[in-house]
């Protein structure tokens, strides 16, 4: 050992011997790594998905709630909930000859209901969100922008205006539902109003 | 014929810099989370396509499955000042501990009477507490005061923070801060119980709310 390892000469046998072994600096850094990333993980997880979304809802002041309700008698429909996820609509307003007719929440439902009748303003949308994507603005300017573009759109005449009207039995899911159809199918014109006798008593015939 | 040893290397990848970046990130997201508090109930709220984020700054009334109201401002400041507002009111003198407590709880459901008694508890014994919700009738509209107090100490916190911006020279933009009035409803609430919150929002003359929901995918436009 001693002639193999010699460094300094033969005469230093002693020395030699009680020369601690080399270790390697290199130590198995996998565990930490996968700890560090199991925490990185973690923490981008619950700061991204911890901020509440929020959809924006206007309320009538109670004064104009007239206003909105003339607005339905050319291009309107009313959309009435009831309990147990139940639904009707009747376009314009409700006269004895009108029919009010059952619909759902799926796609086939509500939404077709609200595309037929939006579909101007739904090829409009869709040509502005194309357009957008050309755009090469900045994404906070671009959203101003795309907004004040799509203002006057979704406020056009023609547009339909959809009054929502809800019973004391219905959920605020479905509330929140049918809102979130009018987003979808571009209607800007809508209100949440309460329900008139006549509806309740309408609606009282339909069960 | 012979066979051919390939040479049989260990691949050993120097993961230094990418532990140093991982623990970098690590340290950035600990530090910048902020970890919520419990809430005394739990809200499952209804999906909906919307990604609009809620800005820093707003007043939400959470209201469960039974139709009862929690009260929150996001704000300390605000916090202390709509106690403050709120004690003077009902005749109930909070104490600096109370208050400092009260600015460090998140939403809360009880009657003004209970509220001294509800913040010297301990968080443990809050979580069992099974809190009435705020009163909301037209006899004893206590989400009413709370709601405008908060807003009108918001306000006055906004114009204080101005002046300051202003004294210093610095600009300062209102539309950043502007106040945002958040209901956070379970989806088995119903809509009657989250109309009620509403009215008390309508009659005080604040009609622009954000609904918070969870996130639903949007449907591909065909």
């Amino acid at each position: 050992m001693a002639e193999v390892n010699s460094g300094g000469g033969g005469g230093h046998g002693k020395h030699d011997k009680k020369r601690a072994k080399k270790m390697s600096t290199r130590i198995d850094m996998t565990p930490m790594v996968d700890l560090a990333f199991l925490l990185l993980t973690f923490f981008i997880l619950t700061s991204t998905f911890n901020k509440p979304k929020a959809l924006d809802l206007a309320f009538p002041a109670k004064p104009k709630d007239t206003d909105i309700v003339d607005k339905t008698k050319a291009n309107g429909i009313s959309i009435l909930i009831t309990e147990d996820d139940k639904v009707y609509w009747y376009p314009g307003q409700l006269k004895p000859e009108s029919e009010v007719q059952k619909t759902d929440y799926s796609k086939n439902g509500l939404r077709m209901i609200f595309t037929n009748g939006n579909s101007k303003i739904i090829v409009k949308m869709n040509a502005l969100r194309k357009e957008a994507q050309g755009w090469d603005y900045d994404p906070a300017i671009a959203d101003s922008m795309f907004k004040s573009k799509a203002k006057p759109i979704k406020g056009d005449p023609d547009a339909l205006v959809v009054l929502i009207k809800a019973d004391d039995k219905a959920s605020y899911k479905n509330v929140i539902d049918v809102v979130d159809e009018l987003n979808i199918t571009d209607i800007g014109k809508f209100a949440i109003v309460d329900m008139t006798p006549e509806e309740k008593a309408r609606l009282l015939t339909l069960k | 014929m012979p066979k051919v040893k390939l040479p049989r290397n260990t691949p050993s990848l120097d993961m230094t810099p990418m532990v140093d970046l991982a623990f970098l990130l690590v340290t950035f997201f600990m530090l910048t989370a902020s970890f919520r508090a419990a809430e005394p109930v739990v809200v499952d709220t209804p999906s909906s396509i919307s990604e609009i984020m809620l800005p820093d700054n707003y007043l939400l009334v959470n209201i469960d499955k039974d139709g009862r109201a929690f009260y929150n401002i996001t704000n300390k400041n605000v916090r202390i000042a709509a106690l403050d507002e709120m004690g003077k009111r009902y005749n109930i003198t909070f104490t600096d501990k109370q208050k400092k407590r009260f600015s460090l709880m998140t939403s809360f459901g009880v009657p003004m009477v209970q509220l001294p008694g509800y913040i010297d508890m301990e968080e443990s014994q809050r979580l069992k507490f099974t809190s009435t919700g705020i009163p909301m009738d037209s006899t004893d509209n206590q989400l009413g005061a709370w709601v405008l107090s908060g807003y009108k100490q918001y306000q006055i916190n906004l114009a204080g923070k101005k002046q300051e911006a202003e004294a210093k020279k610095e600009t300062f933009d209102v539309k950043k801060f502007k106040l945002k009035f958040a209901i956070k409803a379970d989806s088995k609430a119903t809509y009657q119980s989250v109309k009620k919150v509403i009215d008390v929002f309508t009659t005080n003359e604040i009609y622009q709310f954000n609904m918070i929901t969870t996130m639903e995918e949007k449907p591909k436009a065909k």
